[in-house]
């Protein structure tokens, strides 16, 4: 611990710090070659540089000081942070919903420490009834951390054990489940319990946000108000994403856990479901179905649980000019299921051939989705789609590719027998292939047309 | 409330009390006697091609209907440090505001509504910015942290504004005094607002995202003059450089002031220094008042703690009003409430400012905190009854009012009436206690109303989505090297070159020294004949002409180039500017033919003389003997004029 007194600090600034007797959190008076600074000394990001301290100004601002320019510093007082988090009682209101919010790390409301600019993550549910404390009007809150992980390490070991703590809240008895999860893979957790919680009798809702809730925009606390309503009174028991439906303060769209994807970078409304329309949305206080077939809510607490996972299945996203031996390496690698992306229809060159002979050679099952995310793959267009197919590529409908390998995975975790394992990937489970795509499914809003330019002005994004 | 009592009497007396003057007649004695104090934010937008942090282009203006988007966001206050919310924050919250966007393609982008990350900060801009960190004597940091400033009013779409310091503890040097500098910090201007009604505000983007630098002085103005005079010299300093937009609402600053036992008040957004006087001198005395209030308040030994309002709902059927808000607030079903103010009797007429008093504190609060559109209240001490004294008896019996309490009657929709009932107890009690601290809005009139409470010092936190800037030492020394000279030596410089006081503010304010010492060096055309022609012949023009975009100063110099080459006499550039603002493109034979005018060799005109001078000999009526060089002069000026020197031709007359 006897590190943290320079915390982050490394080389030259190290040395001076040292030399000065200077802590951080002690307030000091730097004279250089600039002038005089004063100010307390911060912590410094560990990946930043070694020629500048860094320091908190009285005025509240940051400023970093050239250990070049430092003829001396003095420390005049010494107080360190403190990083508690104040937590109030989350009131127990009869009458209202049992929710349980599990908490994977991804961290959907926090609070700021104004000292060191760091987040800290509000969790229990006194903190976050002390961040949104019109949750207490919604449901009442249990919450448990199952891991603490960074979105984007979510992976197999972490979908298996959050259905098995699926499993034990709806032999509870418990009304909804939350997921509180960062949204970089958020699809890719919302496909695997899609497959792994299988005819659940209530909901359960994965949430993220895309500004952290320590800023005063942040979609964190109305999307969290959108989820616990969710799950706490919709009648949709179906694995869902619930996130921002346009950019504005307005409403929520539930996302089948198998048809949504990121789609923006860090727009709030980047979660959208690709082939089909969103199951509904919602506000704080009532929902609006847009599609009519769903698994309704169930007053017993059965569910299925198959927490599988096999991890020897890769992604390749094909590229004009790609060559066998890119294949051939995955196979002799010993991975045992192979999702293409392929372009257009779902196509690869024919240079390609020899490798998918020799995948379906060694026992590994190959399936064909899309680089076009919209639409479905359709092998018998072209002859070149019936070559592959006779070379054991199998189209997957329109299965988006990111929940086509979760669910090779977990397929793949359960058997592997080829014609077992195609069998069970061509066999829908949760919506992941569809036999129609509704006509105002792809709708993809692009400004310029004067018809959209329109519709955009009307209405709020 | 007791017979004898006359609010106008009243408002006149407390006026007497705190002996207010009018700022024409006020002395130093009278500002030392209030205690006042003031120290000035003056903002100042940079001339860049981009803003600040992204890619947009910087200083189009757009008009409020010429828009492309609508977004719409809602502002959370975040927890502080210690679990609990800013005052800002929690007023802002209560208020409920629903905020629009209004995006338009040309001048804004994703960035500016929040739903893309920063691009890295303008390096131009930055450059401009230390430019003038120098220039401000300021101690000029190793690094540029970039820091997020939180408002909650909506007027940054993402709740707060990026902000980095510059420099610290700088220096400016006015006529008698100096004036120390607190920081200098680059930032991002705000959105615009359209219209906040009920609880609706709309801003639109445009000006969203412009660079913008801040200067901060320690409050060392001592009366409102100086407080002029240190923004001037700020705004002159920031122009010097050439460097900042000079255009309608590029400069505007935030006047701090106070008064003895005040508290800090930020006027905010004045645009023009020529009111800060007015502001500054009108707020001082505010604050003088309400301390007075406060003492008031003290002799009638309220108990702060528990001092509270009562109220009760009043029927709109039972009790009919006249009053047109009150009758339209009962056909839209709204809510009527009457409150009794124990005790306050006095206060709600006590004179605040010119035309206003304490009651007006009230409306205006519970127009910005509970969203009642004004009028939002009547009160027992209006100089106008809006309500029959039966009525008001009526009423008052009804609350259960003793003698010396006062009542105000408030109406609106129902939901916002906890909010507003909330809010006249709180500035009720505030009144007990002194000055709130607060950010007032101005009028041209020189007073002021509650805009907002002011904001706490724990909302700044580091901005997680960029990294600092290193200023290396090297880089620093090279935009050293680029400085203008300072405004102090510049004041010095118009002096000596003879320039008289009046004209000094116009050349400042349009950075025209650079102008007039390429004429001097160029043309060899004095300086003070330069500068008096800027300052007043173009000043006028500019003033009695209409707006002219293409009209620059490289023109005025083009036109004096052409006189000088020409040998044509200088004094013709005074009628020419006229048409060359108004038609900048004309060539300037063109411009001289506009006038009539008609080249003469000087000679030719002086050949005139003779013949003029047997013609006299015809005509003269007086013995006077200048008045043969008057009239031969009276002849040749409108020929000459331009042509040739006019004293050198009198000399010529006089041969």
């Amino acid at each position: 611990m006897s590190d943290d007194i320079f915390q982050g600090y490394k080389g030259k600034a190290l040395e001076l710090l040292k030399k000065y007797k200077v802590r951080v959190w002690g307030k000091c008076v730097v004279e250089t070659t600039r002038g005089k600074f004063e100010g307390t000394v911060l912590p410094r990001s560990e990946n930043d540089d070694d020629l500048h301290i860094v320091m908190k100004i009285i005025t509240g601002y940051n400023i970093g000081v050239d250990v070049e320019t430092i003829s001396s510093m003095k420390e005049v007082d010494y107080k360190k942070a403190n990083y508690k988090i104040p937590e109030k009682e989350f009131p127990y209101t009869d009458g209202l919903p049992q929710v349980k919010l599990f908490g994977t790390g991804g961290t959907i409301a926090s609070r700021l420490d104004y000292r060191t600019g760091a987040v800290i993550p509000a969790f229990s549910p006194g903190e976050l009834y002390g961040a949104v404390p019109e949750l207490a009007g919604i449901c009442n809150l249990e919450t448990e951390k199952v891991f603490a992980v960074f979105s984007e390490n979510m992976g197999p070991k972490q979908y298996i054990s959050l259905a098995k703590a699926i499993e034990k809240e709806i032999q509870n008895g418990v009304d909804g489940i939350v997921i509180g999860h960062g949204t970089d893979t958020l699809q890719h957790t919302a496909a695997a319990l899609s497959f792994m919680v299988q005819n659940s009798p209530v909901p359960i809702v994965l949430v993220g946000s895309q500004r952290s809730s320590d800023r005063p925009s942040s979609d964190a606390a109305l999307n969290l108000m959108h989820a616990m309503y969710t799950a706490g009174h919709s009648d949709i028991a179906e694995v869902m994403v619930c996130m921002f439906g346009p950019t504005s303060d307005e409403y929520g769209f539930l996302h089948q856990g198998t048809r949504v994807r990121k789609m923006h970078s860090s727009y709030r409304s980047t979660f959208r479901t690709i082939g089909d329309t969103p199951i509904a949305s919602v506000t704080r206080d009532a929902f609006t179905p847009i599609k009519k077939g769903y698994n309704h809510r169930r007053k017993d607490k059965e569910v299925t649980i198959k927490p599988y996972f096999n991890d020897t299945v890769t992604m390749l996203y094909y590229y004009t000019g790609m060559k066998p031996d890119v294949m051939m390496s995955m196979v002799d690698m010993g991975y045992k299921g192979i999702i293409i992306i392929g372009t257009g229809l779902g196509h690869v060159n024919k240079e390609l051939y020899p490798a998918l002979e020799y995948a379906k050679e060694k026992g590994v099952s190959v399936f064909m989705t899309l680089q076009t995310i919209w639409g479905y793959v359709h092998m018998f267009v072209y002859d070149t789609g019936r070559d592959m197919m006779a070379k054991g590529v199998i189209p997957l409908g329109n299965m988006l590719s990111e929940t086509a390998y979760v669910k090779l995975g977990w397929v793949l975790g359960q058997t592997d027998d080829p014609e077992k394992v195609k069998e069970m990937m061509l066999t829908p489970i949760s919506a992941d292939m569809t036999e129609r795509e509704p006509y105002n499914g792809y709708l993809v809003y692009q400004g310029g047309a004067s018809e959209v330019a329109d519709f955009i002005k009307r209405v709020h994004k | 409330m007791s017979q004898a009592f006359d609010p106008k009497r009243n408002y006149e007396e407390t006026k007497k009390a705190i002996a207010y003057v009018n700022r024409k007649e006020a002395t130093q004695a009278d500002y030392d006697r209030i205690g006042f104090m003031s120290g000035l934010e003056v903002h100042q937008q940079l001339k860049t091609s981009k803003k600040l942090f992204c890619n947009c282009p910087s200083g189009i203006y757009q008009a409020s209907d010429n828009f492309d988007a609508e977004i719409i966001r809602h502002m959370r206050p975040t927890l502080s440090e210690l679990g609990e919310y800013d005052g800002t924050a929690l007023m802002e919250f209560k208020t409920k505001k629903n905020i629009i966007y209004r995006i338009n393609n040309d001048t804004a982008c994703t960035y500016d509504i929040d739903d893309t990350p920063p691009f890295p900060i303008n390096r131009e801009a930055l450059e401009y910015a230390l430019q003038i960190s120098m220039l401000s004597k300021l101690n000029i940091v190793g690094e540029v942290h970039i820091t997020r400033k939180q408002y909650l009013d909506g007027s940054i779409p993402a709740g707060f504004q990026r902000t980095a310091i510059l420099g610290v503890e700088g220096e400016i040097q006015l006529k008698n005094k100096k004036v120390r500098l607190i920081q200098l910090s680059i930032e991002e201007d705000s959105c615009r607002e359209i219209s906040d009604i009920g609880h609706l505000r709309t801003y639109k983007t445009d000006r969203l995202g412009i660079p913008l630098i801040e200067t901060v002085t320690y409050p060392d103005f001592v009366n409102p003059d100086e407080v002029k005079e240190g923004a001037d010299y700020i705004r002159f300093l920031n122009r010097s450089t050439g460097k900042v937009e000079t255009g309608k609402g590029s400069t505007r600053a935030d006047t701090n002031v106070s008064c003895r036992g005040g508290s800090r008040v930020e006027i905010k957004g004045v645009s023009s220094t020529k009111w800060m006087p007015e502001l500054t001198h009108i707020e001082a005395f505010r604050q003088y008042a309400l301390l007075n209030i406060k003492s008031i308040l003290e002799t009638k030994n309220l108990d702060n703690d528990s001092w509270k309002i009562s109220s009760e709902e009043i029927d709109l059927n039972e009790i009919k009003f006249t009053y047109q808000a009150i009758k339209d607030a009962k056909e839209q079903g709204h809510k009527c409430i009457a409150v009794n103010l124990r005790n306050f009797e006095g206060i709600l007429s006590h004179y605040t400012q010119p035309g206003q008093m304490f009651a007006d504190e009230i409306t205006n609060r519970l127009k910005v905190i509970a969203c009642l559109e004004k009028p939002n209240l009547i009160h027992s001490e209006q100089f106008e009854k809006v309500l029959r004294e039966k009525k008001f008896e009526k009423i008052k019996t009804k609350l259960g009012s003793k003698e010396g309490d006062a009542q105000i009657i408030i109406w609106g929709p129902e939901e916002d009436m906890p909010t507003a009932l909330e809010t006249i107890e709180e500035r009720c009690i505030m009144a007990m206690e002194g000055v709130p601290e607060e950010t007032r809005k101005s009028f041209k009139d020189g007073t002021t109303i509650f805009e907002r409470v002011l904001p706490g010092a724990d909302r700044m936190y580091p901005d997680t989505d960029s990294a600092p800037i290193p200023l290396t030492e090297d880089y620093i020394v090279s935009i050293s090297e680029t400085l203008p000279i300072d405004i102090c030596d510049r004041y010095e410089q118009l002096a000596n070159w003879g320039i008289p006081e009046d004209a000094k503010e116009y050349i400042l304010k349009k950075n025209l020294v650079p102008l007039i010492e390429k004429i001097e060096r160029e043309l060899d055309i004095s300086p003070k004949w330069a500068g008096i022609f800027l300052a007043h012949r173009l000043c006028n023009v500019e003033h009695n002409s209409k707006f002219s975009k293409d009209f620059t100063y490289s023109l005025v110099f083009a036109m004096l180039h052409y006189l000088k080459d020409n040998n044509l006499d200088l004094e013709l550039a005074k009628k020419m500017l006229w048409e060359l603002y108004r038609h900048p493109k004309m060539d300037f034979d063109s411009v001289l033919t506009t006038l009539n005018f008609r080249r003469i060799p000087k000679e030719e005109i002086e050949s005139r003389i003779p013949f003029l001078r047997e013609k006299y000999k015809d005509i003269a009526t007086s013995s006077d003997p200048g008045a043969e060089t008057r009239w031969i002069m009276g002849e040749l000026r409108k020929t000459a004029a331009g042509n040739m020197n006019l004293s050198d031709l009198k000399i010529e007359c006089c041969n």
